[in-house]
């Protein structure tokens, strides 16, 4: 499967944003500006890190202005550091939708929808005019499943939408930076990750030691086949050696 | 049309961890072997350490055919069946040897006679009502020879706790007498799985570290073990973990003797008027081809094996080959895996690193290594620790009731504990009984429209028993260790499992198994079978090694018996 993205991007059409993605990633340097056509896309009121790098793959621009304000409750911006939106948690979900995760697309579009509506009827406006203590007790409502007899059109149980979002940012955060998340490994500082070695010394796996960070993705090295990251997994064979 | 292909004197169906120890001493006797896979091979360069496409998305395991065929599962015949959406396993040259934890211990002699040790010891009242076991038709004794033929010829990393009756305390000083050590010393402890094996110590246990069929040091000219902590669903980048498509396969190719067919979908294995096996039926890209045989090997995975078979009818017989006493895809278990316990210390652990095979197991609450005379349960179960950790997984991890599952107080929970928690893998005795069973789902098919396997399967009581009772011993040990808080995990259902027993069991007795103690058909004198699916007990501990010895020995036996069963 071809994605939309790999398609523009073998149209040059993205090349400034994606470019930008990888000097970042392969350098583990500081953040780089976002480009102004994705910053003139956003409502005045988003957050300021929550700009996409490269156009929208699978959202819309109200979706992921939805979800970005969602995911920013999940793993909040605070005193112990940035957290997913910043980490690029929305960019990597988008991504996906259009490629790997393609089966999920739906889901998102109905729950989005659905969590909006309840905003509505239950807080009484959207959600991200919410203020974050009326967010957080939405989200309690999502994830419990006490949202869902609402009538706001969660596909199922509400739960099941908030667990898949969940699910998905916890990815997009502490996953490989390949994957257009955890940007400036947001991820792995919070957690403390020492980072993907390909070798592992005695000393790096010793009581009271913290191994140096490593800051790369695992395609950073000529070692790995890029191909198979983006592999469909429905697809019944891996592919044929060169 | 079909195409007729030449004919080969053993074709081998499935190239995994028995098929594809099963083709060196084959093609080093001198026969024609073709081995038919349906996956492709897959080098260190596909081995990324990455955690989302190996642990998230399943990739290498979940690309494959059998991703297409998942079982349907239920656990009594009066329930509904449910469907999961992947696999366990996978396809590929060397199969599920690509990406699991290569932990390659021998079965416990106790194992090949639990009726008669259970009998002798506690009476027969102590065998669980409705289990259909039986003893092995070989013993402990008669399987060494090939259990040290695979670790010295594939790479195995231990230390022996039994040399010929001399115990040593460094290894399992429970395991049956072995003839020598294994041939490399094993994988090396970290800071925490000493501490675990200290504690255990503490405890009055005997410690030791588990064996592996990965290199820890230099093997066969590959390389040592890195501990890079993608071993797990992700391959290794190095070739250090010894499964057949690094060792046995590539062996075999070299005698000029075996030729590996990739991309092979087999739909059927047909017989020859006498009810002979004839020829093995396959696809590929929708061409079908006709490899004749003088014997086959069935060697897929337990539930292809037996789908294979059940699928195979012909007028010799109808209700599928080898099939003519009902007892394809009885005696089915799969192993109690699930029920791991885990604990939050109050430091870190530094587990960022390493493997599952890099760990302490104890043994003593294990099969009969303990008095079971004021128990009621039989069997045991293997405690093992190990020292592995990735960002997702780390981020996933429970808060123990301490926090929410996200917003700012679970950010600061995680940040604080996510290198302290660790979860054990507590293998347990499973028994096969009356009740579980595979056979042919009646409406869920494959997408050629052929049924796919259904599970009907439970945990019985004994089964429970020994998961509570190896918790509290898991517990104990945390505890010991300086754990602050423990949480037990659920047994599980019996899904599709990674640990399938069972199907086309090894025995005596025709009329309750399908295969004979060399591992050929009861009924289908040129037609053998490999694989966990001929194994009637599961142990308390990991099957490849012992599917491996039991392949290399079926192989053996074809060898020496060429004229009588090839010919």
């Amino acid at each position: 499967m071809i994605s939309r993205r790999a398609l523009l991007k073998a149209a040059g059409a993205v090349a400034a944003g994606a470019a930008g993605a990888e000097v970042t990633r392969a350098e583990g340097i500081a953040d780089t500006p976002a480009p102004a056509s994705a910053a003139a896309d956003r409502p005045a009121h988003d957050h300021d890190q929550a700009s996409p790098r490269e156009p929208l793959e699978a959202l819309t621009a109200e979706e992921a202005a939805l979800l970005t304000a969602i995911v920013a409750r999940l793993i909040p911006a605070d005193l112990n550091g940035p957290g997913a939106v910043e980490a690029g948690a929305v960019a990597y979900i988008d991504r996906a939708l259009a490629g790997s995760l393609a089966s999920s697309r739906e889901a998102y579009r109905r729950g989005l929808a659905a969590v909006e509506r309840y905003a509505r009827s239950s807080r009484g406006g959207s959600f991200r005019e919410l203020t974050p203590v009326d967010q957080d007790s939405l989200l309690i409502d999502v994830e419990t499943g006490a949202a869902t007899g609402s009538g706001a059109g969660f596909d199922g149980s509400s739960a099941a939408f908030f667990a898949l979002v969940r699910a998905h940012t916890w990815q997009g955060t502490f996953g490989d930076p390949h994957y257009g998340g955890n940007r400036e490994y947001i991820g792995w500082n919070l957690v403390g990750y020492p980072g993907v070695r390909t070798a592992v010394t005695a000393d790096d796996q010793r009581l009271g030691v913290v191994p140096a960070p490593l800051r790369r993705s695992a395609y950073d090295t000529d070692m790995f086949t890029k191909a198979t990251a983006r592999v469909d997994p429905r697809d019944p064979h891996h592919g044929d050696p060169a | 049309m079909a195409t007729q292909l030449n004919g080969a004197d053993v074709v081998i169906v499935g190239l995994g961890a028995a098929g594809g120890i099963a083709a060196l001493p084959l093609a080093e006797a001198g026969l024609d072997v073709v081995g038919l896979e349906a996956g492709t091979r897959l080098t260190r360069r596909d081995f990324a350490p990455d955690e989302i496409r190996n642990n998230v998305r399943d990739w290498p395991q979940a690309v494959q055919k059998t991703n297409q065929e998942v079982p349907t599962q239920r656990p009594n015949a009066g329930a509904p069946t449910t469907r999961a959406s992947s696999h366990p396993m996978m396809n590929g040259v060397g199969g599920t040897t690509l990406h699991y934890w290569a932990q390659s211990w021998r079965l416990n002699p106790w194992d090949f006679k639990v009726v008669n040790e259970t009998v002798r010891r506690y009476g027969r009242s102590r065998l669980p009502a409705g289990t259909t076991i039986e003893d092995w038709p070989l013993d402990y004794e008669e399987l060494e020879p090939y259990y040290d033929k695979v670790e010295w010829e594939t790479g195995v990393a231990g230390r022996a706790g039994n040399i010929k009756g001399a115990l040593s305390p460094a290894g399992n000083v429970f395991e049956g007498p072995r003839q020598r050590d294994y041939p490399m010393p094993p994988l090396r402890g970290t800071g925490f799985t000493d501490l675990m094996a200290a504690a255990a110590r503490s405890l009055g246990w005997q410690p030791f570290a588990g064996p592996a069929q990965i290199n820890s040091r230099s093997f066969q000219e590959r390389s040592a073990c890195l501990y890079h902590g993608f071993c797990n669903r992700g391959g290794c980048h190095v070739d250090a973990k010894n499964g057949t498509a690094v060792t046995t396969i590539p062996r075999a190719e070299q005698t000029g003797r075996f030729r590996v067919v990739t991309r092979a979908h087999v739909t059927a294995i047909d017989v020859d008027a006498r009810g002979r096996v004839a020829a093995v039926r396959y696809l590929t890209d929708g061409q079908e081809f006709v490899q004749p045989a003088r014997a086959v090997l069935l060697a897929a995975y337990t539930y292809e094996n037996v789908r294979l078979l059940l699928l195979s009818k012909s007028r010799a017989f109808p209700s599928g080959l080898s099939n003519k006493h009902s007892q394809v895809g009885r005696h089915y278990l799969s192993h109690a895996q699930g029920g791991g316990v885990t604990a939050l210390f109050p430091f870190n652990l530094n587990t960022w690193y390493g493997l599952p095979a890099q760990g302490t197991a104890v043994d003593d609450f294990a099969d009969d290594n303990f008095d079971h005379g004021s128990l009621d349960f039989i069997g045991g179960g293997n405690l093992w620790v190990y020292s592995e950790r990735r960002p997702i997984g780390a981020a996933n991890m429970t808060t123990f009731g301490r926090a929410p599952n996200w917003g700012s107080a679970w950010k600061a929970f995680v940040k604080e504990n996510a290198d302290r928690v660790n979860t054990s893998y507590l293998q347990k005795t499973t028994l096969p009984y009356e009740s579980n069973y595979l056979d042919l789902d009646p409406e869920a098919k494959d997408p050629l429209g052929f049924p796919v396997i259904r599970i009907t399967a439970d945990y019985q009581e004994n089964e429970r028993r020994i998961n509570t009772y190896i918790q509290d011993r898991m517990e104990q040990w945390y505890r010991a260790a300086g754990a602050i808080a423990v949480q037990r995990n659920p047994l599980g259902t019996m899904g599709p499992s990674t640990h399938t027993y069972g199907g086309t069991r090894m025995g005596d007795n025709p009329e309750t198994n399908v295969v004979n103690r060399w591992g050929f058909s009861h009924e289908v004198p040129n037609l053998g079978v490999l694989g966990g699916s001929v194994m009637g007990t599961s142990g308390a501990r990991n099957p490849t090694l012992t599917l491996q010895a039991l392949a290399w020995r079926t192989a053996d036996h074809l060898v020496k018996n060429w004229k009588s069963i090839g010919e």
